[in-house]
């Protein structure tokens, strides 16, 4: 499978998606941002679904659009493309599936059906070789396309938010056999979930309103995020400054100690991050602390699951419907938010 | 998934104009059974006249049947799947023999390949056996066109893109799945084509004439018989409802599993 690197560079005015990508040979890349940013077009345009208004992608040594001009149909690229829903064919049965890759590239019967069933095998489900799609459970259902997916030994692999159809019960399982096969194969993998890409991937890429704006290793880009987007995705409150002795001083010109986990001097530019969680709401300011206090206005009260977002004209703060309760918080309500320089992690912008 | 067991409420003046309506179609059938002359009716379908108009009736309409199905999935698949300028003019034309009165169809088809129409030194087949199926393909495959893109129409491509990305070529695509999934549909297209094969009588009689055993089917036998042996008429009327009931019982069993397999994605 050597060879398979992928560069791509594509414009298509009507999504207006604007991108410039690479991978590496047997790199997992994970393409993260909002609905709407353009992830999909972008694996339609490497798949040969979507056709870009301008921009040329190669595969290896082979191109498979130079434009205007040059156009590879899908069937001719090498890439399978993974989706949402397994979109198993109804009318054939679960071994046939999979065969279909290899019967579509002239695989002799005994070929297809070896194929076929060892990778069954690998993803688990090779007891349900005989059953229709139709029997089948969401989870089987996607480690059947899976397995189809690999059959057709494809030299890059498109998976386009695989695992956001599938009941929460059996994610968890799905993911680790993706893990299994997406290791040193080329691959990009479209996600609004971070999960996927600590998981799943070597690199991450931020796509926002259909531009790049976030590239980098996995860890990287998400513990230490530096643009609001990016930040969004993990669920941590970004702030930025600049280097202070014991922390960060905002950019709203508040001073903060924290913990400095990426070194940088004194005065430049640094980001500082923040999980709401770690953020407490005080009626008033207690008489000794060893965190930060910040004075602020509640500006909006969110649900979150079981818990509560209050969002204030400083840091938003996730607690208990209790504290809302208790605190009587509403719109308006004057607090004091408390962080302790432990969560409060700074590094360079 | 599944329908819900509540019951609709329909009003009840509704419910009865449907079982007048229903009464319209029915009545005239039971009255013709009563008329039918069942001491007389195997010699009455049995004459020689009656056995060359039914074979010809069903060996024509097999054969433009399968024209029509030749013909017709590529027409659908072009309309549903290859966008082009003038789409909905081609489509129009394509459905006018379903508008059309069968004679003028006959008449059109007669100044193409009539011996002195537009084809007529090349292919002169009117009056033939060939020109009865030619008839029967123009009026039955729009029934099949119009089911055919319907259903790739609401199909989609979504499995047609999974297979192209797994390496099949075009070919492959339309053969190993796209057909295959609109199964049902195609079947469906195929009966109604069928049916209305077996029943063309318009121009068949303008292009193909009415010759005993070439050109004399099932229908024009009737209309013929009825002038001078009712008896036979309605005899012979009677077979051809019930070759009409057969096939499209048999069609509609063979479409089934494919159907009710297919439901499930939908």
């Amino acid at each position: 499978m050597s060879g398979a690197a992928v560069r791509l560079r594509a414009t298509l005015a009507e999504r207006g998606v604007d991108v410039d990508l690479s991978v590496a040979d047997g790199e997992t890349v994970a393409v993260l941002g909002p609905n709407g940013a353009g992830k999909s077009t972008l694996l339609g345009m490497l798949a040969g679904l979507i056709r870009p208004d301008t921009g040329r992608a190669t595969l290896g040594d082979d191109v498979l659009f130079d434009l205007p001009g040059s156009w590879t149909p899908p069937h001719r690229r090498g890439v399978a493309l993974l989706a949402q829903e397994p979109l198993l064919f109804p009318h054939l049965t679960v071994r046939q599936n999979v065969e279909f890759g290899p019967r579509a590239a002239r695989a002799s019967r005994a070929d297809a059906r070896s194929v076929a069933d060892g990778w069954l095998r690998t993803v688990g489900v090779d007891g349900f070789a005989a059953r229709r799609p139709d029997e089948l459970s969401g989870g089987q259902a996607q480690r059947v396309a899976v397995a189809r997916a690999l059959a057709a030994e494809p030299r890059l692999l498109l998976l386009d938010e695989p695992l956001s159809a599938l009941d929460v019960a059996v994610t968890g399982d799905v993911r680790q056999t993706l893990a299994r096969a997406l290791d040193g194969r080329t691959a990009v993998i479209v996600s609004h979930d971070a999960l996927d890409a600590y998981l799943l991937a070597d690199r991450v890429i931020v796509l926002h309103d259909g531009r790049i704006v976030d590239d980098g290793p996995v860890r990287d880009v998400l513990d230490r995020p530096r643009r609001a987007f990016t930040a969004e995705l993990t669920g941590v409150t970004l702030l930025t400054g600049r280097r202070t002795a014991s922390g960060i001083v905002t950019d709203d010109g508040l001073s903060l100690a924290a913990t400095v986990v990426e070194a940088a001097a004194p005065g430049d530019r640094v980001a500082a991050a923040v999980r709401p969680s770690s953020v407490r709401v005080l009626a008033a300011e207690p008489g000794t602390a060893t965190a930060n206090l910040i004075s602020a206005v509640v500006t909006g009260l969110e649900p979150r699951a079981d818990l509560v977002l209050v969002r204030t004209d400083a840091l938003p703060a996730l607690v208990a419907p209790s504290i809302v309760a208790d605190l009587a918080l509403a719109p308006g309500t004057p607090v004091t938010l408390a962080v302790s320089p432990d969560d409060l992690r700074v590094y360079p912008a | 998934m599944g329908s819900s067991p509540r019951r609709l409420d329909v009003p009840t003046w509704v419910v009865v104009i449907a079982v007048v309506g229903g009464l319209f179609v029915l009545l005239p059938l039971v009255a013709m059974l009563v008329r039918v002359d069942w001491a007389d009716f195997l010699p009455l379908i049995t004459s020689p006249s009656s056995l060359d108009a039914l074979w010809l009736s069903l060996r024509t309409s097999v054969a433009a049947t399968a024209l029509c199905v030749l013909l017709g999935v590529p027409m659908a698949t072009v309309l549903a799947r290859v966008p082009f300028p003038g789409q909905r003019l081609v489509r129009a034309i394509v459905l006018l023999p379903l508008v059309l009165p069968p004679v003028v169809g006959g008449l059109a088809l007669l100044f193409l390949f009539g011996r002195r129409g537009l084809l007529g030194g090349v292919l002169d087949v009117a009056f033939s056996t060939t020109a009865v199926i030619l008839a029967q393909t123009f009026v039955a495959l729009p029934f099949l066109v119009l089911s055919l893109e319907g259903a790739l129409r609401t199909a989609g491509t979504r499995f047609e893109a999974v297979a192209a990305t797994l390496g099949a070529r075009p070919a492959t695509v339309l053969f190993r799945v796209t057909l295959p999934l609109v199964l049902p549909a195609l079947v469906s297209g195929a009966i109604l084509s069928f049916a209305r094969a077996l029943g063309e009588f318009g121009a068949t009689l303008t292009f193909a004439g009415s010759l005993q055993g070439v050109t004399r089917t099932l229908p024009l036998e009737i209309y013929l018989q009825r002038e001078t042996d009712p008896d036979a008429a309605v005899a012979l009327s009677l077979v051809l409802i019930v070759v009409a009931v057969i096939v499209v019982a048999v069609a509609h069993g063979a479409g089934e599993p494919a159907r009710r397999r297919l439901k499930v994605t939908r």
